[in-house]
């Protein structure tokens, strides 16, 4: 099963859609909510992202028996520094984007906590990738 | 202990979602950064927060909290509202410090 979802960028009204919409397939599937948990936060965090600091993106989830495969693409600013942006609590967030409890510097670290495997390359001036995968483990009924 | 348990101890204001104050409460978690409520509260936590943005609910719907407190007596937005109503998770309201209420939470469910 694959499936996508476009994201605007500074659209927080919707932001977390797509992450409910996986969250609740996921559910339906019956695969176990520790997994789900993981899924939703790697997601979540790497959706707000997008809307947080790109000007649009699109999501690609990829499902098959044994993993959820999550690949995040936008245009946007980029990133200068990857080793730098993994660090907790390092952002770029604009103050708008803070008072509202976003931009903390934990979305990056959050994600790699989470996630089985993990990607991310980025082209300043042009935009960010991130591959998200985690093991279903032969959950899904 | 159930939402509607500390809805009665604790004096709150049932702002919305009326539907989930049956809910069961596992814990309690305070925060105002998304992500980090997002990455350690557990499912079926109450969460204590000034923030009132509608994005409260993504996450708390996204984590399975039992409901959200909104304290120092914090008005949630309108879409905040109508989304807990959606989701049937509760926004309650107090007048009390983040600490203040964590505390007296604390006290009964810890």
């Amino acid at each position: 099963m694959s499936f996508e979802y476009k994201v605007t960028g500074g659209d927080f009204t919707h932001a977390g859609y797509a992450s409910s919409q996986v969250k609740k397939m996921l559910k339906q599937l019956g695969v176990d909510s520790t997994i789900i948990k993981r899924v939703v936060v790697c997601l979540y965090e790497a959706e707000v992202n997008i809307v947080a600091h790109a000007y649009d993106g699109v999501i690609n989830i990829v499902l098959d028996a044994d993993n959820i495969f999550m690949k995040l693409t936008d245009n946007g600013p980029g990133i200068a520094d990857i080793e730098m942006a993994m660090q907790k609590g390092y952002s770029t967030a604009s103050p708008e984007v803070r008072e509202m409890g976003f931009g903390a510097g934990m979305g990056l670290p959050n994600i790699s906590a989470n996630a089985d495997r993990f990607i991310i390359t980025s082209e300043p001036g042009r935009g960010t990738s991130l591959e998200i995968t985690i093991n279903l483990s032969g959950t899904v009924a | 202990m159930k939402v509607t348990d500390i809805v009665e101890k604790l004096g709150l204001k049932v702002w919305s979602g009326h539907e989930g104050l049956g809910k069961e409460i596992t814990g309690g978690y305070a925060s105002d950064l998304l992500s980090d409520v997002m990455g350690h509260a557990g499912a079926g936590n109450a969460w204590i927060t000034i923030q009132t943005h509608r994005n409260v609910m993504a996450i708390a719907s996204l984590r399975d909290l039992s409901a959200v407190i909104i304290s120092c007596g914090e008005k949630p937005g309108d879409d905040t509202m109508a989304q807990s109503n959606e989701e049937g998770i509760p926004v309650l309201g107090s007048d009390l410090s983040t600490f203040g209420l964590s505390g007296r939470l604390y006290t009964l469910i810890g």
